[in-house]
């Protein structure tokens, strides 16, 4: 109940901030001319749709760990998950992938196409690399059924992973359509956006995996 | 992408002129927001179908074989879950939302048109699937449309077995059909809303609108989250939510599961739903209002506060669906707390909407009869909520036919006569033609005094003590006989306002050739959709430039102006003014 209620406070917080910015306290009846008011956020529809696509995958996961605390409390009999080393080398792969991701977007900034060339096929390969090792990580814990429908930690260990995974893969297919347009000589300018997205995006999976595996390690 | 989503027009853009381009591989707001209505209403005709079905075997017991209790059931599911999310949700957003955010806040289309035209096809996929399991061996799922565990996947249940998992993965598909379509609504509304658009200056529809949509982005997941969760343990036998648990004397093999962690995803999904259907009715019965009696809206400011203060408390009220589940009795209290302060908010709405009526110019059009009639219900239901958010009142009454009349006053009839409403209301816009008035206006009275005539005698039934969810009564000492004719007047009553129904089926699909032409802007409103260059409003909605907004929404009966209204892309008149309080320093 406790990460619910940390959502709820989030989602309180943003609604005061806002509230704030958007100055709801206008008195639009007076019909005062708001000189040069377009009204509308000066960002690129793709960024904002990000960060409103974060925030639902944000809610996501915080249901499911929230989903595991209380399926952890709930019952009698939890097996905690004896925590496979490989997930300590997948979280650095993961890093050094977000890492690779903004030295992309940052490449591809500065005009330097070479590199960011190398940082695009590294932040890649390091996230497929990450997706590999996290099918490690299930031969560890238990690769058959009988494991998974024995142990509700092991299941929802399955189900955190593969929940996660999925994002990536949404991310890669995105990064790869990018990708294809760097390859075909687009552009730098024109990649911008979608490199820089894509190194939030990594980000932000990495602080959902950082968060998940610490509700695994630590709870 | 062949949008200038916000920008004016500097070069012609090439419009789609092929018949499959144009109405269905569809890029534009208006056509995935009428294939949208179309699929929602026609699933919502087959829910209307099976309710008349199980009203038939309330009001007649034994009569109609054609109904046992596993159909009874099954029905239940199906009917409930279809209102709620594919029919209402469904309209609200994917209809109303996208016909109106653009054209409400002065946008080209919305900002993300490839999306929006893929969340439709996998809205229709997920319809599908659901309807899919009328299909399968063993049905539908009969779990009732809170599919709690353990029933809904032990054998017992009907349809436990292709049918649950058909909900549960439509219900996956609908979620992500649903996240595409909240993505471009909210993000249009922040981005894409042309020159002069305030958020304060927004109608209160798209207000009503953006905050359902948010509610939903954010408390969809909780559905995902349970749905997925159920699958594994009705496939592949894993116990996230079932219990160590006999069935019909043999062991399934859970273990440690808990059927209350279900409870707590499901309603912390299920009570924001309810506002998410309640949302865009409030702003989309603010604006009919404002418009048919030719006043600005009462308090407009405390509206969106409301819209906005309600949104945030729907996320903690959840667990007053499940005081009979058993809680700590500090719990209770704090639902049961929780519950009563968000009915503040909504009577504040309650009465600004009368306060709007006070002394205004009321045309009494058959949108404006069913923005009234919806004042009417939504008072009525959310009265009898007052009792139920009470936990001790709550007890007795919440397995009965009470909570059936409540909920069905207070989501069921209440935003489905501002769906009627708003689309008598927008036809004209959206068809270039005029309905037909005598037939709306008795479909109107059908349906309203109707819908009094099944719901009203429910709360009595409740407190007789009638059960819901139940098959038949039979001899139940209990009940007096007059519970019997109830039930059978409840029934009669049902099937006639459903017989209504195809009043207004008719009205709307004859109207479409045979309707008088619609001036472009009917009800003389100031918001932008009815200030389009054409009717309907062409591809791209605004012609060569932009509009630019120069005044809210609501400037109807301006003392000194030349007509009862002045829409918002009227420049402010230096000698003239035009806002209400022109010339009052404050």
């Amino acid at each position: 109940m406790s990460n619910t209620a940390i959502v709820v406070a989030l989602l309180v917080g943003v609604a005061v901030w806002f509230a704030v910015a958007s100055r709801l306290t206008a008195k639009p009846w007076e019909n005062r001319e708001q000189p040069g008011d377009v009204g509308a956020i000066h960002t690129a529809p793709a960024r904002i749709g990000l960060w409103i696509f974060m925030a639902v995958v944000t809610s996501l996961f915080a249901l499911f760990l929230s989903a595991y605390s209380m399926r952890m409390h709930q019952s009698v009999g939890w097996c905690h998950l004896t925590i496979p080393n490989i997930l300590w080398v997948n979280t650095l792969v993961l890093l050094a992938a977000s890492v690779a991701m903004q030295l992309a977007s940052s490449a591809v900034g500065r005009g330097s196409r070479r590199f960011a060339q190398a940082a695009l096929i590294a932040g890649g390969g390091l996230s497929i690399a990450f997706l590999a090792g996290q099918m490690l990580a299930w031969q560890a814990v238990g690769p058959s059924l009988y494991f998974i429908q024995g142990s509700p930690a092991i299941a929802f260990f399955y189900v955190l992973t593969i929940a996660h995974g999925l994002h990536l893969i949404g991310g890669l297919y995105v990064l790869g359509r990018a990708s294809l347009r760097f390859a075909g000589g687009a552009e730098l300018i024109d990649l911008r956006q979608s490199l820089s997205l894509c190194a939030i995006y990594w980000h932000f999976l990495l602080l959902v995996w950082l968060a998940v595996f610490g509700v695994l390690l630590f709870l | 992408m062949a949008y200038i989503a916000i920008a004016d027009r500097d070069a012609p853009i090439h419009d789609p002129h092929t018949f499959f381009r144009k109405y269905i591989w569809s890029q534009d707001h208006k056509v995935i927001a009428i294939q949208y209505s179309i699929v929602a209403i026609f699933v919502g005709l087959v829910a209307l179908v099976l309710s008349g079905l199980m009203r038939l075997q309330l009001g007649f017991p034994e009569q109609f074989h054609f109904v046992d209790p596993s159909h009874y059931l099954q029905f239940i599911t199906m009917h409930g879950m279809i209102m709620v999310i594919y029919l209402l949700t469904a309209l609200f957003l994917g209809g109303f939302g996208n016909y109106l955010i653009p054209l409400m806040c002065g946008a080209r289309d919305m900002v993300f048109p490839y999306m929006n035209m893929v969340s439709f096809w996998v809205y229709l996929l997920a319809v599908l699937v659901l309807l899919s399991s009328f299909f399968v061996p063993g049905g539908p799922t009969g779990a009732g449309w809170t599919l709690y565990p353990p029933q809904a996947v032990l054998t017992g249940t009907p349809g436990s077995g292709l049918g649950i998992v058909l909900m549960l993965v439509s219900l996956g598909i609908f979620i992500i059909a649903f996240t595409m379509g909240g993505l471009n609504y909210v993000t249009t509304v922040l981005q894409a809303r042309c020159k002069g658009m305030t958020l304060m200056r927004m109608p209160l529809s798209v207000w009503g609108i953006f905050m359902a949509t948010i509610l939903g982005l954010l408390a969809f997941p909780a559905l995902l989250v349970s749905a997925v969760m159920m699958t594994l343990d009705g496939t592949l036998g894993t116990s996230f939510f079932m219990p160590a648990i006999s069935s019909m004397g043999e062991n399934p093999g859970y273990s440690g599961g808990s059927p209350l962690l279900f409870q707590h995803l499901f309603w912390f999904f299920g009570h924001p739903e309810v506002y998410i259907v309640a949302l865009p009715a409030f702003g989309i019965v603010s604006d009919l209002l404002s418009t048919h009696a030719r006043k600005n809206i009462f308090g407009y400011r405390m509206m969106v506060w409301a819209i906005l203060a309600i949104g945030g408390l729907s996320f903690v009220v959840w667990a007053h669906h499940m005081y009979v589940s058993g809680m700590n009795p500090y719990f209770g209290f704090f639902f049961a707390t929780t519950t009563l302060i968000i009915a503040v908010p909504t009577a504040i709405k309650v009465y600004n909407w009368v306060l709007t009526l006070w002394k205004g110019d009321i045309h009494l059009t058959v949108p404006m009869l069913f923005a009234i009639g919806f004042i009417f219900t939504f008072v009525h239901g959310g009265l009898t909520g007052l009792f139920l958010g009470n936990v001790t009142v709550d007890l007795p009454l919440s397995d009965t036919y009470f909570v059936v009349g409540h909920f069905h006053m207070v989501m069921g009839v209440s935003p489905i006569l501002v769906v009627f409403g708003a689309i008598y209301h927008w036809y004209p816009k959206i068809t270039g033609r005029m309905w037909d008035e005598k037939l709306g206006k008795l479909h109107f009275w059908f349906t309203f005094l109707g819908t009094y005539a099944i719901y009203l005698p429910m709360h009595y039934l409740g407190i007789l003590g009638v059960p819901r969810r139940y098959y038949a009564l039979g001899d139940t000492a209990f009940l007096p006989d007059s519970v019997h004719s109830i039930n059978a007047a409840i029934t009669i009553a049902a099937l006639i306002v459903a017989a209504a129904q195809v009043i207004f089926l008719y009205n709307m699909i004859v109207s479409l050739r045979k309707g008088a032409k619609a001036p472009p802007n009917p009800w003389k409103a100031t918001t932008l959709e009815w200030q389009t260059p054409d009717t309907p409003p062409h591809h791209g909605n605004w012609g060569p430039k932009l509009p630019v907004v120069h005044r809210w929404a609501y400037d109807y009966s301006v003392p000194g102006a030349k007509d009862d209204f002045i829409p918002q892309n009227v420049p402010v008149d230096p000698t003239l003014g035009g806002g209400r309080d022109h010339g009052v320093h404050h």
